[in-house]
This record gives structure tokens, C-alpha cells and sequence, in this order.
């Protein structure tokens, strides 16, 4: 089984030790709280970077999917009294087909212009639950049935803290999968060269499309985990500020880095949390991380760390 | 027999046109040049003929079926590749997933292998690596094979592009300037390479300002200028052409 091991097998195992291991020193339920966030959003960043990192397409509409996802299995559950599972499934299914249908137009667009056309496309859905107020609630926002399953139902915040790792540790193996696959190569040729990427045979349109697909389908399935968990819901989700919160997280931890975009979302979930102390002069701090990291640390957490490192180990050698 | 036939071709750019009423053949089996002065419409061919560009009139046909309204990537599996003037490298991958990517319609292109990883993505992938270093290796790449693309120097580059092109497997391969930028040495190895690659089979066709190299590996030359056809044929012919002396080559350039 020589290929089971490889360099990203390393990495899995450290992000599942990580997520084994962090139960030993959560000292209470609010840390279990910001972990299991820092899980979902996890999710869907591995997700977005696929989409931003590696195929070098931007959607600032993310939000969207996630919360469309988070909507429909509120609805579903609460209203229809579906299984949530198959809430779940269905929500994911629907956000498929929508983002597989807007992808073709959405996706012919470059730069800025499919940047304009992916926040438009997350404003929409965002007017949308916060107008159909028979359905979502409207702006107040409507309450979510705890998850159940196979007989059993999921509360309190070890079994969601296993849960979500468990959720974002398979998402996380199977982006790995992706990107060092045929398909892979693909989503990184698109990036680096459109038209030489065609010329090898590489269905550009395809491949951005089934890009975007996934990471809609990704951030729906996170959707729905987080409302279960939080068991309210509101249209802020689907907000533009979460949107770009979304791509704030891939960009900080490193655009085609997998774990850059763990790493990446757990200090952007965890840092508000951590500054609380500052009171009024928190969103002021935020900046001024974020500002910093973009200046000093150019290609994001993850690769600038790594690169050091290797830098280092090299010199060592020599 | 012909591999490529273009009949009436023309592209138009708003009111100028690039290419106008172009109509050529190319048989397999050869080393074909095409050359013109500069804005003579040469790389607007090969785009037209790649697939980046749609005709505005005309009709392109390969190994007896008509490409004209064929995407690139339908194109590529029709047997087409190319390399470009101004670099098309994936910077962002490594020199050998550079050539991986060339052997995608090789690989299992398909989501759900790729994403479950199955053994036979796996062992899919693991033969094509054996097969780009050995193509890296036939391009004189053996000491880049670990590296990334972004790390490499401009001669590599163009080597990289060469081998990337060369494992779509093409029954024809597009060299848009293959020898700009390269010193005297690099060239005379690019000569070599180009023989080679025909020897395979492999029909060649280069937009080539560098004449030496045209006149040493070119079995057949056409001329353009300003979108049209000044002259074809071989090489001797080309340069007792007084058209063609006249409006590209010069009296020095018939000797050199």
C-alpha cells in the first residue's frame, strides 16, 4: 500500500491528530462552540479553495449556497418534517443543479466581471430568504429541529464536535484525492493558462463548472450542518459580509493550500473570539492582522510557513 | 494524401483583416515552415487553426473531417498541439504536472475516480509519470523533473512547453517560434529535436523568423504576407522566389 503514503498523507494524519487531540484542552462549551464553527467553516473553505486556490475562478457569493443549504433543511425538517438527512441530501442536490445551471453563464465571465456576477448571484438569494417571509421568516429568521439520525440524535457538544471533524476531515481527504488527480491537474492548468490548457485536450467550461459545483454543493452540505447545530437560522448567513469572510479565510491561509484554508478559517473564526478583550477597538485589530499577513505574509499562511521551513531545513542540510 | 487543408480561409478584426482567402495543404510526414515579416498573419493562423480563433470565412479540414467549428480541446483529441510565441506554462504546477496535463486525454478525466482516488486512477497516473520524465528527457529536461515551473529559466521553459505539446500524442504539432530567444547552441539542438519528432511521424509545422533553422529542417515553406499567400514550396524554390526575396527576405537573406 506504497500509495497511501505520500506527503499529503502526512498532513491528513496531522489535521486528524489536531482534531483528535484538541478535546484534551478545550477547557468548556464555548471553546467546543468556536471549534465546531471553525469545523464548518473549515468545510467550506477546503471547498472555496478549490474554486479560488486552484482553479483561479472568484465567487463572492458563496454565502449563498452555504445558507441556501442551511435554509433547506430548516424548511424541509421544520416545516415538512423530512428526515434531515434527506433534508440535508436534497438541500445539496438543489444547490447542485442551481449552481450547475448558473455556472455556464456565470463562469464565462473573467476577473472582476464573474467576481460582479458571483455577489450578485449571492445578494439574490440573500433578498430572496430575507423577502419570502412565508417560507424563511423573513429577517427574523426561523429555528432548525436538532439533527437525527439512524435512531440517534446528535446534541451537546462532543458528539457535534466529533461530527463536524469528522465532516471536515473526509472533505478534507477527498479535496486532497482531487488535486492530485487527473481532474486535479485540470482545475490547476485552467489557472495557470485557459488556452493552453484547451489545447491539451482539457475542457475548460467543464471543468469550471464541475469546480463550482462542487464547492456549492461543499459549502450547502456545511450549510445545513450549521443549522442543525446552531438551531436558528437567520438571512445574515447569505449576507455579503459572510461572502467575503468566506474568501478573506482562503486568501489569509493561502490560495492552493488545502490546509492553508483550515488554517485559514480557524484563525479568522477564532481571532474575533480572541479579541473581545479589545471591545470597540476590535474590528480595528482585525484590519490591521489582516493588513499585515497581506503585506508580509504575500501567498498566506500556510505556504509562506511551509516555504520558510523547507528554506530552513535545506540550509541545515547544506 | 494531406493531414490539413484550409480552404478560403479569413479572419477579420473589425475592419482589418488578418487573414484573407488563405488556401493551403499540409501532407503528413512533413517538416512544413511558415514565414512572412512580421503582422503577416502567421500566429493568427495558428490560432485559427488550434481552435483559439473561429474563422470569419472558410473551412478548415483534419485527417479528412472538418475542424472549423471544433473547440481546442476537440481539436487536441483530433490530434492537434501546439506550443506558443509568448509562453503558456501553468506556472503554478510543477514542470512534470506541466506534462501530466499534456497527457489529460490519456488519463481518466472523470470526477468521481479522481475523487475517490481509485487504484486505477492511481496506476493510470503512476505509468504516464514514467512516460513524461522519459519525455522530459527527450526534450533534455532530466535535471528539471522535480522542479517547479515558476523556477525555471526561459530556454527550459520553451523545452517544457515542447514535451507538454508532445504528450497530447499529436499527429500534429504547432511550433509558433520555437527558436526566438535561443542562443546559436540551443537552436542547433532545437534543429535536432524537430528531426526527431518528425522521424516519429509527427507532422511539423513552425512559424519561424530564425531562417537558418527553416532552411535546415524544412521540407516545405509557406509565405505570408498581410494575410495572404505569397508563395509555397520547397526550400530552393522559396528562395528564388522574387516575391518573396522582395517583400521578406532580402538579397542577404537567400544565404543565410
Amino acid at each position: 500500500m506504497a500509495s497511501l503514503w505520500q506527503p499529503r498523507t502526512g498532513g491528513l494524519l496531522a489535521l486528524a491528530g489536531v482534531v483528535a487531540g484538541l478535546p484534551l484542552i478545550l477547557p468548556n462549551a464555548f471553546y467546543y462552540d468556536v471549534a465546531i464553527l471553525v469545523g464548518i467553516n473549515a468545510t467550506v473553505c477546503v471547498g472555496l479553495n478549490l474554486l479560488i486556490g486552484y482553479a483561479g475562478q472568484i465567487s463572492l457569493g458563496h454565502a449563498g449556497f452555504f445558507a441556501l443549504g442551511a435554509y433547506a433543511s430548516a424548511i424541509l425538517t421544520g416545516d415538512h418534517g423530512w428526515p434531515p438527512l434527506a433534508a440535508l441530501a436534497a438541500g445539496a442536490v438543489g444547490v447542485g443543479v442551481l449552481s450547475f445551471v448558473l455556472a455556464q453563464p456565470i463562469l464565462k465571465l473573467k476577473g472582476h466581471y464573474l467576481a460582479m456576477g458571483t455577489l450578485g448571484l449571492g445578494i439574490i438569494i440573500s433578498i430572496v430568504l430575507n423577502q419570502e417571509a412565508g417560507l424563511t421568516g423573513g429577517p427574523d429568521g426561523m429555528p432548525v429541529p436538532s439533527l437525527r439520525a439512524l435512531g440517534h440524535t446528535v446534541a451537546g457538544e462532543h458528539a457535534w464536535y466529533a461530527l463536524v471533524g469528522l465532516v471536515l476531515i473526509v472533505s478534507v481527504w477527498l479535496t486532497l484525492n482531487l488535486i492530485d488527480s487527473p481532474v486535479g491537474r485540470a482545475l490547476q492548468a485552467v489557472h495557470g493558462s485557459e488556452s493552453a490548457a484547451a489545447l491539451t485536450g482539457v475542457d475548460v467550461i467543464r471543468y469550471k463548472v464541475l469546480v463550482f459545483v462542487v464547492s456549492a454543493v461543499l459549502a450547502s452540505l456545511a450549510g445545513s450542518l450549521f443549522a442543525h447545530y446552531a438551531g436558528f437560522i437567520t438571512p445574515a448567513e447569505a449576507s455579503f459580509a459572510r461572502s467575503i469572510e468566506l474568501v478573506t479565510m482562503v486568501v489569509l491561509g493561502g490560495m492552493a493550500s488545502t490546509f492553508g484554508a483550515v488554517v485559514g478559517a480557524a484563525v479568522l473564526t477564532i481571532l474575533p473570539q480572541a479579541l473581545t478583550a479589545f471591545q470597540d477597538f476590535k474590528m480595528l485589530v482585525f484590519g490591521a492582522v489582516l493588513m499585515g499577513t497581506m503585506i508580509f505574509l504575500r501567498k498566506g499562511l500556510v505556504p509562506t510557513l511551509a516555504g520558510l521551513i523547507r528554506n530552513r531545513m535545506r540550509s541545515g542540510r547544506a | 494524401m494531406t493531414l490539413l487543408r484550409v480552404e478560403h480561409l479569413s479572419k477579420s478584426f473589425g475592419p482589418s483583416s488578418a487573414i484573407e482567402n488563405l488556401s493551403f495543404a499540409i501532407s503528413p510526414g512533413t517538416i512544413h515552415s511558415i514565414i512572412g515579416p512580421n503582422g503577416a498573419g502567421k500566429t493568427t493562423l495558428f490560432n485559427l487553426i488550434s481552435g483559439l480563433y473561429r474563422p470569419t470565412s472558410g473551412t478548415i479540414w483534419f485527417d479528412d473531417a472538418d475542424i472549423t467549428a471544433l473547440p481546442p480541446h476537440r481539436r487536441a483529441r483530433c490530434g492537434l498541439s501546439r506550443t506558443f510565441q509568448n509562453l503558456q506554462v501553468f506556472l503554478n504546477l510543477s514542470a512534470l504536472d506541466n506534462v501530466m496535463v499534456g497527457y489529460h486525454l490519456a488519463c481518466d478525466g472523470r470526477f468521481l475516480p479522481s475523487l475517490l482516488r481509485l487504484p486505477s486512477v492511481v496506476r493510470r497516473d503512476r505509468d504516464y509519470r514514467e512516460q513524461a520524465v522519459a519525455l522530459m528527457r527527450f526534450v533534455g529536461l532530466e535535471a528539471f523533473v522535480d522542479a517547479a515551473a515558476d523556477a525555471m529559466p526561459y530556454g527550459a521553459l520553451k523545452r517544457l512547453e515542447l514535451a507538454r505539446a508532445l504528450a497530447v500524442q499529436p499527429k500534429m504539432l504547432l511550433l509558433d517560434e520555437p527558436a526566438a530567444g535561443l542562443n546559436p547552441k540551443e537552436t542547433a539542438e532545437l534543429d535536432f529535436l524537430i528531426q526527431q519528432i518528425a522521424a516519429q511521424g509527427i507532422t511539423v509545422v513552425l512559424v519561424e523568423h530564425d531562417m537558418r533553422l527553416v532552411w535546415s529542417v524544412s521540407n516545405h515553406i509557406l509565405v505570408l504576407d498581410h494575410g495572404r499567400k505569397l508563395a509555397e514550396g520547397t526550400g530552393w524554390e522559396i528562395r528564388h522566389n522574387e516575391d518573396v526575396v522582395a517583400a521578406y527576405l532580402g538579397e542577404g537573406g537567400r544565404h543565410r
